[in-house]
């Protein structure tokens, strides 16, 4: 067995045990506001961590990444969906990346 | 309680999921390719996972060979979220819900089901819930597999190009919440500051990047757990 299939069982066990005791285990709400608190904010904090600054080296130019990044900013701003958001994104950077290669 | 528990109604609500999903996991399935994962593999990784997140933080540990401990911890950070949901969700199953559903419906407990399902008045049956389910599972399946294959026909600059389509979806969940609380924007700040500590400092540039993403976030949102406590029942919408 190739030990890619290994880190793969491994991580869909660790995603399915924590999605599901809670909700075949846990019946009451959890309380305690330290919890509560620190479980509000870390998706926020791990979604940041992950997209800065990954996103300026996710492009094959820093520029046109800079782009996709700031447009995706502003719908994200003006609260539009995931999709909207992801796909101009995508759009201005394959729009200045055309132009850096024009140029 | 009224029990919402018609499958077709559950197919409808789920299928913009789907059609969201299956955009995502297309840009997905071009970065696990990229990265040096086969097709089969990402494939396997989307039916068996269902979290762009996860996905996105595990490819580059099983890339560089990291160790499985470093992978298993990143995964339970970036999940522990779904605990909480789990838990809300919990309270929102009816009485078709028997304890074999819960194991099932547990699987597939995403922010955006979980939502879909939070909003309904009433409670949720278990034919809803598969409804709602099947939908986005094959959007986020198909998705993935489809950009794994197109992975090796598009061109550069196109694939390149959609190499921002992960991110600025979690830029999309990130800003309009940092725009209306105070305490979560500091916080990202925070988490940003430090993962860009991490990124540059030479000194700490050989830490794996599953360690990165843990040790930032779980700091910045553990000082703010306790300097600025989420004040009442947390909303999670």
């Amino acid at each position: 067995m190739n030990s890619t299939w290994i880190y793969l069982l491994v991580m869909a066990l660790v995603t399915y045990l924590v999605r599901m005791i809670p909700l075949v285990l846990v019946k009451e709400k959890i309380k305690n506001k330290f919890i509560c608190s620190f479980l509000y904010y870390i998706p926020y904090a791990v979604l940041s961590v992950m997209t800065i600054p990954a996103i300026f080296y996710a492009v094959d130019n820093k520029i046109s990444a800079f782009f996709g990044f700031l447009v995706a900013m502003i719908f994200a701003f003006f609260k539009k969906s995931l999709v909207t958001v992801a796909s101009f994104a995508c759009l201005a950077v394959f729009i200045s990346e055309i132009i850096i290669h024009i140029i | 309680m009224k029990e919402n528990n018609s499958f077709l109604k559950g197919i409808i609500d789920g299928l913009p999921i789907c059609f969201g999903y299956l955009s995502v996991a297309f840009a997905f399935g071009i970065f696990a390719t990229g990265q040096g994962l086969t097709v089969l593999e990402s494939v396997v990784m989307s039916m068996t996972n269902m979290i762009s997140a996860g996905q996105l933080a595990a490819v580059p540990i099983i890339a560089t060979g990291g160790g499985i401990v470093e992978l298993a911890l990143t995964q339970f950070i970036i999940n522990l979220r779904y605990s909480l949901m789990s838990v809300s969700l919990s309270q929102k199953l009816g009485k078709s819900v028997r304890l074999l559903d819960r194991f099932i419906i547990a699987f597939e407990n995403t922010d955006e089901i979980f939502a879909v399902a939070s909003g309904q008045k009433g409670t949720v049956g278990k034919r809803y819930f598969y409804g709602l389910m099947i939908t986005p599972f094959l959007g986020w399946s198909l998705g993935t597999l489809l950009g794994a294959v197109a992975g090796n026909i598009l061109p550069q600059i196109v694939i390149s190009s959609l190499g921002v389509a992960i991110y600025g979806m979690f830029i999309a969940i990130v800003v309009p919440v940092i725009k209306e609380e105070k305490a979560t924007a500091l916080c990202v700040i925070l988490a940003i500051a430090l993962s860009c500590v991490f990124y540059y400092l030479p000194i700490l540039k050989g830490i794996p990047s599953g360690f990165v993403i843990i040790i930032c976030s779980v700091i910045a949102s553990a000082v703010f757990a306790y300097f600025a406590p989420v004040s009442e029942e947390v909303d999670y919408e």
